[in-house]
């Protein structure tokens, strides 16, 4: 049994159904990254795990309890949590607000004390605590995003591309960050179009496609797979040795040239 | 055609917060300049004074040697400066073709609905062909027909493009066209955008974070940081400069 399972979940917004039976599990040690094309269905099914969309079909078991469908505040209570890609941070709220505001969902008795562990883990919580958060920079903006969401005391967290928009620097700092959280026994399931730096750090990967699930492995396994490379990760683009023309996908997607 | 710009000391400050602080660059007719900075660095502000959104609070905008930073957005788009958001805006309840067509430029949905002018009709399926051929460069054709909110949130960001590219710019300022585009994508949008230069002389200004994108694109790089430009070159000479790496790349991305 593992903390997370999403068994066969179809789910869609009003007419279009994006998610056709995507299946995923995680565990509370693991980093679990899922990659694939634009519109595949990847930020969908966070939406959907979080409650955030209605499902159509299939189940989520979140701590041996089925928990399809919950409401998202009631998940945050049982240790699910889940960070948006965008407007993850109150912009008028001073940082201090901000996390105090997560922290309402923690008992009274140990507000204070998650509020600490989370200010230990985040330097800027406490340098620039009376400052808003809508003037702080992008990077800075995610990682306030995740205090916020740790201070709940998830046992697990879902991630909607917490590497877009940054800089290399604020990238490899937010990077970096998670994989301090998950040392602490926290769970990550993170949607990336980075797709090769999450697979690095990734224990294991999905990609979905076309609102299912295609391949799957273990971080490593995915990013020394051509195929894999071929299809999803832009061919040799990042690799300093050879050319961009790798073609486009046979049999996959029609040459739009 | 393509078209110059210059920018001179342009200041934007927002309650205290001197978000773009006497910025000044120059971005020759036909290049490809890639416009890089931390987070926070000023960069859409800067291009939010360029394209109108925001009136510099002082400083100038050239496009072509005319002063445009006193002008409103579509007189500036008109003029031939197009640009996108790092956040798209389309409309939802409209489909992806239409949202593509009402970006054509001289004409109104009104004009295209309320005419039966046989030359209106033509503009209407060469807009539309164009329209259609546009979206099947970021491989939206399939989606055509289906409503913009329906797309996801890397589709929306190409569709974006091709709005901008509807509109038939002069030059093209993209705010960060890679975020959340998926790596395969990235490949080939490289290969449109360095077309768009190449067959439609369409001059290009870049905030972009992906640097192999960024350092295969850009004929020059401009680097910003707390509302100012600090050094420039191209994109080898600013891959090595010390500033560069403390400020933004840090030492993971160093050049070995």
């Amino acid at each position: 049994m593992s903390l997370l399972e999403v068994d066969a979940v179809e789910a869609g917004y009003d007419d279009a159904l994006v998610l056709r039976g995507v299946s995923l599990t995680a565990d509370a040690h693991e980093i679990v990254a899922v990659i694939g094309p634009n519109g595949a269905g990847k930020s969908t099914m966070l939406k959907a795990v979080y409650g955030l969309i209605t499902w159509r079909g299939g189940s989520v078991r979140f701590a041996d309890e089925d928990v399809t469908g919950l409401r998202p505040d009631r998940l945050t209570r049982r240790g699910l949590n889940f960070v948006p890609q965008t407007e993850n941070v109150f912009p008028t709220l001073t940082l201090a607000e901000n996390v105090h505001v997560s922290a309402l969902v923690v008992p009274k008795n140990e507000r204070r004390a998650a509020v600490e562990r989370v200010r230990e883990l985040f330097p800027i919580l406490t340098e620039r605590s009376r400052q808003r958060a809508g003037t702080l920079s992008g990077g800075q903006r995610k990682l306030v995003a995740l205090a916020r969401a740790l201070v709940t005391q998830p046992r697990l967290l879902l991630l909607d591309e917490p590497s877009a928009g940054l800089s290399p620097l604020a990238m490899d700092t937010v990077l970096e960050k998670l994989v301090e959280i998950n040392a602490l026994g926290i769970g990550i399931v993170m949607v990336e179009q980075n797709a090769r730096r999450a697979l690095a750090l990734a224990h294991r990967g999905y990609v979905l496609e076309a609102g299912r699930n295609a391949i799957e492995g273990s971080g490593a396994d995915l990013l020394r797979n051509p195929q894999v490379a071929e299809l999803y990760l832009g061919g040799s683009v990042t690799t300093a040795s050879s050319s961009t023309s790798t073609s486009t996908p046979s049999g996959m997607n029609p040459d739009t040239k | 055609m393509s078209a110059s710009l210059q920018v001179m000391d342009v200041v934007r400050v927002f309650g205290g917060v001197r978000a773009v602080d006497g910025a000044s660059l120059e971005v020759e007719a036909g290049s490809i300049t890639g416009l890089i900075g931390p987070n926070g660095a000023g960069k859409s502000t800067l291009f939010n004074c360029i394209s109108g959104f925001l009136r510099p609070q002082a400083g100038r905008v050239l496009l072509d040697g005319k002063r445009i930073d006193r002008r409103a957005p579509h007189r500036i788009a008109k003029a031939g400066l197009v640009r996108t958001f790092q956040t798209p805006r389309a409309l939802t309840r409209m489909t992806v073709l239409e949202n593509v067509m009402l970006a054509a430029p001289r004409h109104g949905g009104e004009r295209l609905a309320g005419s039966l002018a046989a030359g209106v009709r033509r503009r209407e399926r060469e807009v539309r062909t164009r329209a259609a051929e546009l979206l099947g460069l970021v491989r939206l054709d399939a989606h055509a027909s289906a409503l913009a909110g329906t797309l996801s949130g890397g589709q929306r960001k190409l569709l974006e493009l091709v709005r901008a590219l509807m509109a038939e710019p002069r030059i093209l300022l993209l705010d960060e066209p890679m975020a959340g585009v998926s790596p395969t994508l990235r490949v080939e949008l490289l290969e449109h955008i360095l077309a768009l230069r190449e067959r439609d002389g369409i001059t290009l200004l870049i905030v972009e974070h992906d640097l192999d994108f960024v350092m295969r694109a850009s004929d020059r790089v401009i680097v910003m940081n707390d509302g100012r430009v600090i050094t420039q070159g191209s994109p080898s000479e600013v891959r090595a400069d010390a500033r560069v790496v403390d400020a933004y790349l840090g030492v993971r991305h160093e050049v070995s």
